[in-house]
């Protein structure tokens, strides 16, 4: 469909010797490109490699150059088993797992009933689709003040229920150091999960009307429909979605902070808490490069190959 | 697979479906109790901050204001205390805005002019590089941080050499220059990505009868691509806007302090624990800082889902 | 007792009614074809068949049994779909099987309707295979053999061949023909396309805005369409329709034909119409295809009312099998079909004649037939 500038009409067009000015011309597209992939080149790709590079120093408060080795990842290591009591690491791990894991499935299964909800062709979607995604629009830092007040046990939802005459009922997990992390994965999936539904239901809209009616002929009930035909359709969208859930899970930060404040006592941690305390807080810059190091590889271990299939199969 | 926004968009127009009563019953509750499920942290954020203290701290916070005051609103802007300055989040917005605009219309026009090098001007490894650009999207920004603290630091020793022999720091060192450097590097591989798709489905036959014509490179772009590109400037500049305005990150770790973006001054209200938490203005403050991108969500609702889509499938 | 009988059926969606009142039956081993233009009712018509859409009042039977209220796999039909409808994320196979399985039917029981409808229709060896690798030949054969397995008691074919380009959709016409007179099954076919009415249907209906305009076989649609519609949509190139006046009384009534700078054309009324209806100075619309008007020699021997007179030819083309030749009359434009070795040449007057056993007379306020 697309081709670079036709040699024969170039050809044509400019005459029969490619002088200087022909020359340029012809690296023109490039050199406009260039900028933003210098740009790209250094500030992600050198920034990465500096990064990597000071996970093997022994830089505190300031960058060192003096070589370790792996010394950094051996002490992440050795902390990742250290349980009793636990590492700062330990938990951002622990946590991690949770958050992440919680904040996928939950984004996907809530997603995907609202997406199959709305698709039964009902009236007033115009108003309930916008509502499900209007909390994209909103900082994380504004959408954790927004759930560190509503789950608050003292003026929130405990208090609330309290007033509704349940008196026993108790939620203070926010304040709790060892649920915290949950309330985060509230405040997670109650922002992004009308994305997944929006990616859902318009999967959902481009499937064949026609496949729909086959089933109907064949006797297909509606549950049967959905389990052995829609969804199975739709497992590209699944995997697309899982992927920008993991990355997004991983890359977290802004939520954690303002869902539990000033972190107390670190329970909820984070790898991204974690690299940021031991960088700019605790001066052990190379072991918070290492951490960073150890984020990358695990998104890079999830969206290499994904990007790669991705771009493959459209030429 | 792919998926459109307008496939979202476009509801189908098929038979109302022949479900049971008790079935819609089911499926209708089940949206309006979503919709209330999403709709509630936001009005009781607008309600508390509505609020005087005492109501909020004695009562119920689904209670409706009794004493309706904007006291809060007006201490959010002018004079609540954002760490140690206390003059309202006011100046933060404007740091805010003062980083956003340029940073998006910047990012966006040179990924503009990279999807059309990328789509129009192929040349051997332009898959390459565009996967590099790609990838750039995904990376955690912990693996840059620390580089690009060093290399803002050096800006800024640069700028007050600068500005010892000429008397202007000439924007070197200044964090809303910083800032508006940092997204645009990072928001480089986002808006490329959306005009490359974009321009790819224009078609090059109009390309081709330009240069035919004698068009150069950039009358091309100017003349051609960019009056049809009304469509996905707007998605690209409302997501980056989104972003950059929401970010929180790379505000609070290279322009701290007075020159602070709004993001970062909202979490040093909420979180500044001097005494009385003032639960009002915290969320008059919230409420401040998330207007602008709900403004934009709600008046171009459409572009905002096709950015989201957009960003979400590649390829 | 008619395996298909549709009576008074009407749909109306709000306040717009989509189909007027169609009553059409079909008797066992019969291929009707539904035809007309794009947004005539031929699909809903198709559909409401199938239990897919509903009607809004009358009745649809099938092997005399009323089945508006049945859902759709309760019905005994099988379908076929534009763009066949196959289960992506299932094997041939498995698509074939996919409606024995939501019946229950046992899974020995299955792949052997399998085997034996991949073996009819020669797609043994793509069992195994996804939609996605097959050709739109082979996704159209997978297709009828989902149908052909549920060996139901009327097959539908909504468009089935529009997907495929021209000469694989001769190929697949000629096995659907081949198929329907092996089998013989009852099938209701939908296209656009009136050459595949005309060569698939032991029955037509052709449909317009909703309404039936003629019901028959291809014969007597082509032939003795009842109205203009019907005349002018069926057969390729179309039917000349010309406006014509009657003359005369009885026993010398005349349809004339104007024309500019020539004298104009006297007919004799044709045979097949109904003279008592032409009143002197009458208008008429004369119909005749252009396979009809030939020259003196060329014309069909066995006719027993032909009419000749003389015009300007305009244009010449050469089909390879025929010739088109057009001239003018009553301020339109007349085809001709002629021998591909016609000496005709452009701006020669020629020697014309009518078949007027084929004419055909329509009245040009009711469109009907006269």
């Amino acid at each position: 469909m697309t081709t670079a500038i036709d040699p024969i009409v170039a050809y044509a067009v400019r005459g029969p010797r490619p002088g200087l000015k022909e020359r340029f011309r012809d690296w023109l597209p490039r050199l406009v490109l260039a900028p933003s992939f210098a740009l790209v080149l250094f500030f992600v790709y050198g920034f990465n490699l500096w990064t990597l590079l000071l996970s093997f120093t022994n830089s505190k408060a300031f960058t060192s150059f003096h070589f370790i080795g792996w010394a950094n990842y051996a002490k992440l290591w050795n902390w990742t088993f250290q349980t009793d009591p636990p590492s700062n690491w330990y938990t951002a791990l622990v946590n991690m797992v949770l958050f992440g894991g919680l904040y996928v499935i939950f984004c996907l299964v809530l997603g995907l009933a609202l997406a199959i909800l709305l698709d039964q062709k009902i009236r007033g979607e115009g108003i309930l689709r916008p509502i499900y995604l209007y909390p994209l629009a909103l900082s994380f830092i504004v959408t954790g003040t927004a759930w560190k007040l509503f789950l608050d046990p003292r003026i929130g939802l405990e208090r609330a229920v309290h007033d509704l005459g349940w008196t026993s009922f108790h939620f203070d997990w926010v304040v709790n150091p060892q649920m915290m992390i949950y309330c985060v994965a509230i405040a997670g999936v109650w922002q992004t999960s009308g994305f997944v539904m929006a990616m859902f239901l318009a999967a959902l809209r481009g499937i064949d009307g026609e496949i729909l009616k086959a089933a109907q002929i064949d006797g297909a009930s509606a549950y049967a429909t959905y389990r052995r035909i829609v969804i199975p359709i739709m497992r590209p969208v699944f995997m697309s979605a899982l992927i920008i859930l993991t990355h997004m899970a991983i890359k977290s930060y802004d939520l954690v902070l303002s869902v539990t404040g000033k972190n107390p006592g670190g329970a909820a941690e984070l790898p991204s808490t974690f690299m940021y305390s031991y960088t700019f807080t605790r001066n052990q810059m190379a072991v918070g490069s290492a951490s960073a190091i150890i984020m990358l590889m695990t998104i890079a271990a999830i969206m290499v190959p994904y990007l790669y299939s991705e771009l493959r199969e459209k030429r | 697979m792919t998926i459109t926004a307008d496939a979202l968009a476009a509801a189908p127009s098929r038979e109302p479906a022949r479900h049971s009563t008790t079935t819609r019953v089911i499926i209708y509750g089940l949206l309006i109790i979503f919709a209330i499920v999403y709709l509630m942290p936001l009005v009781v954020m607008v309600m508390t901050s509505l609020k005087p203290l005492d109501e909020i701290t004695g009562g119920n916070m689904f209670y409706f204001p009794h004493d309706l005051t904007f006291a809060p609103w007006k201490k959010a802007w002018g004079t609540a205390c954002v760490g140690l300055t206390c003059g309202g989040i006011k100046g933060y917005v404007w740091n805010s805005v003062k980083m956003v605009v340029p940073a998006v219309l910047i990012s966006t026009l040179l990924g503009a002019l990279n999807g059309y090098v990328l789509t129009k001007w192929r040349f051997p490894g332009h898959k390459l590089v565009f996967g590099m650009m790609l990838f750039a999207c995904f990376i955690p920004f912990q693996s840059v941080l620390i580089p690009m603290a060093t290399i803002l630091g050096k800006l800024g020793a640069f700028g007050r050499t600068l500005t010892d022999a000429t008397g202007f720091s000439w924007g070197f060192g200044n964090p809303t220059v910083n800032l508006v450097l940092v997204h645009v590097v990072y928001g480089l591989g986002f808006t490329t990505l959306f005009f490359r798709n974009y321009y790819e489905t224009f078609p090059t036959e109009l390309v081709k009868a330009a240069q035919i014509d004698g068009a150069s490179f950039f009358q091309i772009f100017r003349r051609i691509l960019l009056p049809n590109s009304a469509p996905i400037f707007i998605v690209t500049v409302i997501y980056q806007f989104t972003n950059i305005w929401n970010d929180f990150l790379f505000g609070s770790t290279f322009a701290a302090g007075d020159s602070s973006p709004m993001t970062v001054a909202l979490y040093n209200i909420v979180n500044t624990s001097t005494g009385v938490i003032e639960y009002n203005v915290n969320m008059a403050a919230a409420i401040i800082a998330a207007a602008p991108t709900l403004l934009v969500y709600i008046l171009a609702g459409r572009y905002f889902v096709r950015g989201l889509m957009a960003g979400a499938v590649k390829g | 007792m008619a395996t298909l009988e549709i009576s008074g059926l009407r749909k109306r969606f709000g306040s717009l009614e989509i189909l007027k009142g169609i009553d059409i039956s079909l008797e066992k081993g019969g291929f009707l074809v539904l035809v007309g233009p794009s947004g005539c009712g031929k699909s809903t018509l198709l559909n409401t068949i199938a239990g897919l859409e509903s009607i809004s009042s009358g009745e649809v039977r099938i092997g005399g049994q009323i089945v508006n209220d049945l859902h759709p796999s309760k019905r005994d039909i099988a379908m076929v779909f534009q763009s066949y409808a196959l289960y992506p994320n299932m094997s041939v196979a498995e698509n074939i099987a996919f409606g024995m399985e939501m019946r229950g039917v046992p899974k020995a029981e299955r792949e052997k309707a399998v085997a034996a409808v991949a073996k009819t229709l020669q797609i043994e060896h793509l069992l195994s295979r996804r939609p996605s690798q097959l050709s739109g030949g082979q996704r159209q054969r997978v297709a009828m053999g989902r149908a052909l397995v549920r060996q139901p008691r009327v097959f539908l074919f909504d468009e089935p061949l529009s997907n495929l380009d021209a000469k694989l959709r001769v190929d697949m016409r000629v096995e659907i023909k081949r198929l329907h007179q092996q089998t013989g099954t009852t099938i209701v076919y939908v296209t656009h396309d009136q050459i595949e009415a005309m060569t698939l249907a032991t029955k037509i209906a052709v449909l317009k805005d909703g309404e039936l305009q003629q019901v028959g076989t291809p014969y007597e649609i082509y032939n003795s369409p009842s109205n203009l519609f019907v005349a002018d949509f069926m057969g390729s190139p179309a039917m000349n329709l010309l406006e014509a006046r009657v003359t005369g009384v009885n026993g010398a009534r005349r349809v004339v034909l104007e024309r500019n700078d020539h004298p104009p054309i006297l007919l004799p009324v044709p045979a097949n119409a109904d003279a008592t209806k032409l009143a002197d100075g009458a208008k008429v619309i004369f119909g005749i295809r252009p396979e009809a008007v030939n020259d003196k020699e060329s014309v069909d021997r066995n006719a027993k009312s032909v009419a000749t007179f003389d015009a300007k030819v305009e244009i010449v083309e050469p089909a390879g099998s025929d010739t088109f030749v057009v001239t003018h009359a009553a301020g339109k434009e007349l085809t001709a079909r002629m021998r591909a070795d016609s000496q005709v040449r452009v701006g020669e007057s020629h020697t014309f004649a009518f078949n007027l056993d084929k004419a055909v007379l329509f009245d040009p306020e009711t469109s009907r037939r006269i």
